[in-house]
């Protein structure tokens, strides 16, 4: 049943993807994007990773459509048609999906109980939590506590970015500099006259 | 601004309410169920977003300033990193929540609930300043041309 599950939403996915990649339409390419998030989501659900299908739920499909559609009104409605060769690019993406499956073939099988992180790392985090931190949501207390470190630097990251579009968008910077250049030019004036 | 979606703007009202509230239920939750500082973050912001959306831009920055917006930015990353050095200067190591309450455990949940709480913070504001950095631009498309 949940092979079922993932195949179909693998199906959908595939087939949002390729209607992105036709469709000129932004907004529709827009919405489509944001049901691949959402269907993204219902798979990390499918396989119990709940955190982090609440994130993509919340940041892929929610918060970076409006940013796009936001975008989009600012910009142009329709994508520009290309006439351009598509050779090179379906090569290199070709090439690209085969380096991936070839290391995907390296990988552990699905819910293999031999893989690398079921050895030493998952159980040691499984043994100490409920000592150490008590909380029963074990990804919270990874990531908050004995990776607090990492989190830390994640804000950080987000910070900057947020501070990066606030400086280059909002025009914070022209607003502040503009009565100095105002106040310049009055000097200038003074001392010509 | 949509003057002429009733249905859109009355369920917007209806919204917003359980919105925040899911947002601080997944922020204060984190530590029982799915969710934490970041996905909170967002869901907040979600909802300051959509009432941006359907009410204009200039209705949602009355609400939450973007002054404030910006300052906010800063704070969440100052509560972050203030818990690590209150850690410091209580005894212990850097992000060290153990020494925060008379015992470990008291201090690992008093640390993780600050620390979220400043993740939530910055995440929810800068989510919030960009929509305004975008939203603030004369756009390009008129409402009717959608």
């Amino acid at each position: 049943m949940e092979i079922l599950i993932n195949i179909l939403l693998f199906a959908i996915m595939v087939a949002c993807a390729m209607a992105i990649a036709k469709i000129r339409h932004l907004f529709a390419v827009v919405m489509l994007s944001g049901a691949f998030s959402l269907l993204a989501a219902l798979l990390f659900v499918t396989l119990d990773a709940v955190d982090v299908a609440f994130t993509e739920a919340a940041v892929g499909a929610g918060i970076s459509t409006v940013l796009m559609l936001g975008t989009i009104a600012l910009t142009v409605r329709r994508e520009k048609p290309s006439y351009r060769s598509s050779f090179v690019p379906l090569l290199v993406v070709i090439l690209t999906g085969a380096v991936l499956v070839y290391g995907t073939l390296d990988m552990p099988n699905f819910g293999d109980p031999n893989a690398v992180v079921h050895q030493h790392v998952g159980p040691e985090y499984i043994e100490r939590i409920p000592k150490e931190v008590d909380v029963p949501n074990f990804v919270t207390a990874i990531l908050a506590s004995y990776r607090g470190f990492d989190t830390l630097g994640e804000v950080a990251v987000v910070f900057t970015a947020g501070i990066g579009v606030v400086l280059l968008l909002s025009g914070l910077g022209a607003k502040a500099r503009r009565p100095k250049i105002l106040a310049q030019n009055s000097d200038n004036n003074e001392a010509s006259s | 601004m949509m003057r002429h979606h009733v249905i859109l703007r009355v369920i917007t009202k209806v919204l917003i309410g359980p919105i925040i509230l899911f947002a601080f239920y997944v922020q204060f939750h984190g530590d029982y169920s799915p969710g934490g500082g970041f996905q909170a973050g967002v869901i907040f912001a979600v909802a300051f977003i959509l009432h941006g959306l359907v009410f204009g831009l200039s209705t949602v920055q009355k609400v939450m300033p973007p002054k404030w917006v910006h300052k906010l930015i800063a704070l969440g990353l100052l509560i972050y990193a203030g818990t690590g050095f209150a850690g410091l200067f209580m005894g212990g190591q850097f992000l060290e929540y153990n020494v925060l309450a008379h015992d470990p455990i008291h201090g690992q949940h008093n640390g993780i609930l600050i620390i979220e709480l400043g993740v939530g913070m910055t995440v929810a504001a800068v989510m919030i300043a960009i929509y305004y950095a975008f939203a603030a631009r004369p756009p390009r498309i008129s409402d009717e041309e959608w």
